[in-house]
């Protein structure tokens, strides 16, 4: 198979215009995912599965992921004056990284026995800008989902034939997976509360003593 | 314990007495007809459960019924998502009186393994009336079989007459419970508090 860095020149080289990023993955030996913006999206995905030396005709699966904002912190060292004498001094610098949502892809060739690819998208942001093109038109397997993402984030595909919640019930308003999500106070009953549970159930009982 | 003795020596003499209650009873806990339905995987037990090695048919509730309308007892196996709680206590609500309740497996008492999610009802004892819980995830078709015989135990306890007689013959009791309806963020309402009556817990502070 080819690296995603080929794959990258070779979409750059075939669809005119797209924006592809690589993103690194932190463990060692793993493959760069594939980052496209989300116009170009769907020729480029197009073009991946008809182009004949990549041919990937199968999507395995396709999943969600809520990146709220965040701050990271790098530590560099900086050389610096300290009384006269140069010294090494760590600096902590601080970076902002924007809210969205971002959608991940596995792509395999059955053809060509190869995989998987990692491809993501990612939208503007949480709130309003969350809409993503739908690679249903081009993997149907993609559909049901899409249509899972859609429910459990609220990630909205453009272009998906049958867009409705599948898990949850239609009138739900909340999106599970995302992490500010706020789960029903349903802690009547905890005989063996511990930790993240203990803390909801005893929140559970104070309330229920002041009512 | 005269009584007792008295009908033992009868017996052997072939001469059989017994009361209008003791028979409604007996022929009532020997052909208890489950409804049809499992949820998830504690029904391949109860499936089990039902097939030659186990054969539930020697307690003559072998005959498993597609109807809510000609069944007994509904064993309520498998995790009870909340899209799903509706549908079951209307379930429960068509089936006859008398009718009885097996909750099998952990998500049917409490939600088990999936009680901390957001999709699980914690327990189908929030929306209807459970005679029997078997722990277990899932419980051997054995453990079912000990629900069904203690259930009978249950039904020939059961009196026609005084404070004590069973619901089905409570005019005052309810048969029918109501069906939760879902709402933006949970099922509404997410209890029955006429039914639903948890233990008292005692947290650490």
């Amino acid at each position: 198979m080819q690296t995603p860095e080929q794959i990258k020149s070779l979409i750059e080289q075939n669809v005119p215009g797209a924006q592809i990023e690589l993103v690194p993955n932190g463990s060692p030996g793993g493959p760069a995912s594939i980052l496209i913006d989300s116009d170009h999206a769907l020729a480029a995905t197009t073009f991946l599965r008809d182009a004949e030396e990549l041919a990937f005709d199968f999507a395995s699966n396709a999943t969600g992921i809520d990146w709220p904002e965040r701050v990271i912190k790098e530590k560099n060292k900086v050389k610096k004056m300290v009384d006269g004498v140069e010294k090494e001094v760590e600096e902590i610098t601080e970076k902002k990284t924007p809210a969205f949502l971002e959608t991940v892809y596995h792509l395999y060739s059955m053809s060509l026995s190869t995989g998987p690819l990692v491809l993501r998208l990612r939208t503007g942001d949480r709130g309003q800008n969350n809409h993503l093109p739908s690679l249903t038109p081009v993997w149907r397997s993609c559909e049901f989902q899409e249509r899972e993402i859609f429910d459990l984030f609220g990630i909205v595909f453009d272009g998906h034939p049958d867009l409705r919640r599948i898990l949850m019930w239609d009138g739900f308003k909340d999106h599970p997976m995302r992490k500010d999500y706020v789960e029903p106070d349903d802690y009547e009953y905890e005989p063996t509360p511990h930790d993240d549970v203990l803390e909801k159930a005893q929140r559970h009982y104070a309330q229920e003593a002041t009512v | 314990m005269t009584d007792e003795i008295a009908r033992k020596e009868l017996e052997k003499q072939g001469v059989v007495i017994t009361s209008m209650g003791e028979l409604y009873n007996w022929g009532r806990k020997n052909s208890i007809w489950p409804l049809q339905f499992g949820l998830a995987c504690c029904a391949i037990e109860m499936i089990a459960a039902s097939m030659a090695r186990f054969d539930i048919a020697r307690f003559g509730a072998e005959v498993f019924r597609p109807s809510p309308r000609q069944a007994d007892l509904m064993i309520v196996a498998g995790t009870v998502t909340k899209k799903m709680a509706p549908q079951v206590v209307r379930l429960y609500n068509q089936m006859p009186e008398p009718k009885y309740v097996i909750a099998m497996g952990a998500c049917a008492i409490s939600g088990g393994p999936f009680k901390q999610g957001y999709n699980v009802l914690k327990g189908i004892d929030r929306f209807i009336p459970v005679d029997i819980f078997i722990p277990g995830c899932p419980p051997r078709p054995e453990a079912l079989l000990d629900a069904l015989m203690a259930l009978q135990k249950k039904i020939e306890g059961d009196t026609l007459r005084g404070a004590n007689r069973p619901r089905h013959i409570r005019p005052d009791a309810p048969s029918e419970f109501p069906i939760p309806e879902f709402g933006e963020h949970d099922l509404v309402p997410d209890k029955n508090p006429a039914l639903f009556h948890p233990a008292a817990v005692l947290l650490e502070k």
